[in-house]
Formats: C-alpha cells, structure tokens, sequence
C-alpha cells in the first residue's frame, strides 16, 4: 500500500494510529512504545509542573514534540470552563491549535457530557482552536459537534480505560455515513483486532492508550497495532466480500473425477 | 519580601523577583510551560518583566503523558 495519511483541519497525520502517552512504566517506555506503533500522532495532558522534584524528567524530553505532533487533550476536565482553561494554557506553552476536547460526565463512567462539550467545542471554534471532541456514540450529537466546527468526531467505543471494545457498531457506522468529518474510535479498544474492526467499518483513524500501556509487552503490543490498523485500513479499501447464508465452494465442481 | 503560591505552595521570594527569575530558580525551561498568574494566562514575553508581588497566585503548568 502506498504512504497511507489523512487530514485534519488540514493537517495532515501520516499514521491513523493515534496513541495516548499515559499509564507507562516509565518515559523510557512511553517512548519505545510510541516508537513500535509508528504514530506520527500523540496525546498529552496538562499538569502542575513538580516544584519539589527539579530533577524529574520530562515527556518532552523522550517523546519530542519536533518529532511528533502533539494533540494536548483535556483528560480530567468536568466541565467547559475546565476544558477551556486547559486548552488555553496548553496553546500558550508552545502554539497548540489543534486539541482534543474531552468533557467527563462522571467518575464511575467516564462518560461524555455532550451538554458541556458541545459548549466547549463553540467557544474553543471561536478561539481559532481546531477541536477534535471525545463524544458519545450518537449520531446525533456527532452531526450537532460537526455543525458547530468540529475538526474530528471521536466517539467511545466503549468506556475509557474498559478494554470492552466497541459495543455499537451500528452507531458507530451511522456516525462514520452521516458526517464529512475524520472518524476517530476513542477510548474502550481493548486490543489488536477491535482496532481492525474500526478500521475496517470505514472509520479514520483510532486513538489507543491503555491497551498498549496496560498489556503484558507494551512494546510489542504497540506493534501489533499498528499492523492491526494498517491492516483494517487494507481490508476496507480492498471492500470485503459479500455474505451469504449457504455455502459456495471454493474449488470448481467442473472436471470432477 | 514577597509571599507568593506556586503549585498550591507558599512560598517566600525576594523582592524583585520576575517570573522568569523564578522559574530559572527552579530549574524550568520557560519554553516548556505556560503560566497562569492569578488566574489569566501570563503570556511568555512578560515572564521577564513581571514582578512578583505579596499574594500572587502562580500555576506552572506542562505536558505530561495522557490519554
């Protein structure tokens, strides 16, 4: 196949395997992980810098941002004026436009509140940012995110952190029909092959971190998935066969002796 | 003297001292962070010229790994 990318708000992202950096043993970790999954694509998160520890290594350090594109995100946030302070400062510590809106509903569910994200995601449009937003698996809302400038829909496929893959694909599907916008499956991908079966179902990219993270061999694991997504990518555009409820044999019963 | 908060700490600085001179203090690359200096966002170019002062709330913030 050749060099595979697609684009958001024009930027173009030469791997659709997105990979979060969190929940790793170690930087060192972080990095080699990211490396194996070949993702041009990153998250990150914004926190307090450690004023007790002056010697504490930093992401940037490992993961460099000249060599991959960071997508600050607003994992944590509960509400807008959250999310908003967030993406605000995160633009001011090095020119981030584009940024993942993630507005939680609850702590036990890790679910979306569309109410706060879709406020987010205008008043963020407003600001100049080009706002790809964590969102539920509704078709509903995903159109609603579109026709207020969203840059990428990117719907759970399952709670964050869960590993239960996707549970709708028929919502999934509908998102993917009814909108021009990237589809990126964000959260729930447990492993290799859920992310095949996003990409096989026609979505652009999926975003995975704890199931890289959290596996026995995260470096290995990493690798699996981007052979994973390379993969469903493939077998989308190769169109599957069609199926059909009784048998056809694959050798020829002509000349049979 | 100024008794300023950074991170949710208090802390105690000399007079005069910038933003800049304070993050140099602590060992942090001012390219690496963004500033939120009582609750507006402190835009790099002041780092120098700002003062601290009495009752200043700072929050140093970076990228760290995330989903």
């Amino acid at each position: 196949m050749k060099k595979d990318f697609f684009k958001v708000a024009n930027i173009k992202i030469n791997s659709r395997l997105i990979v979060g950096t969190g929940k790793y043993k170690n930087l060192r970790e972080t990095a080699e992980a990211i490396k194996a999954s070949g993702a041009d694509m990153v998250t990150v998160a914004v926190r307090r810098v450690n004023i007790q520890d002056k010697k504490k290594p930093l992401l940037m350090d490992f993961v460099s941002p000249k060599k991959y594109k960071y997508l600050p995100n607003t994992a944590g946030c509960y509400n807008s004026n959250e999310a908003l302070r967030t993406l605000r400062l995160a633009r001011e510590i090095g020119g981030w436009k584009l940024v993942k809106l993630e507005v939680l509903g609850d702590r036990k569910t890790l679910y979306p509140n569309m109410i706060e994200t879709i406020k987010s995601t205008k008043i963020l449009v407003r600001e100049g940012f080009k706002v790809m937003v964590y969102c539920t698996d509704d078709p509903i809302q995903a159109k609603i995110l579109e026709d207020n400038g969203a840059s990428a829909i990117m719907p759970l496929a399952s709670p964050i952190g869960s590993g239960l893959g996707i549970q709708n694909k028929l919502n999934i599907s509908m998102i993917i029909k009814n909108t021009k916008l990237p589809v990126i499956v964000d959260a729930g991908i447990g492993t290799a092959s859920d992310a095949t079966i996003a990409m096989e179902m026609g979505c652009d990219g999926v975003l995975i971190n704890s199931a890289i993270a959290q596996s026995k061999k995260p470096i290995l694991m990493a690798e699996s998935f981007k052979n994973a997504v390379i993969s469903g990518r493939q077998s989308f555009l190769a169109v599957r066969m069609k199926k059909s409820i009784i048998g056809n044999p694959s050798s020829s019963f002509k000349n049979l002796i | 003297m100024a008794k300023i908060q950074l991170n949710g700490k208090k802390i105690t600085l000399e007079n005069k001292t910038s933003v800049l001179n304070l993050l140099v203090k602590y060992k942090i690359d001012y390219l690496k962070v963004a500033i939120e200096l009582n609750g507006k966002i402190l835009p790099k170019m002041k780092f120098k010229k700002r003062l601290l002062k009495n009752k200043d709330k700072l929050e140093v913030v970076q990228f760290i790994g995330g989903g």
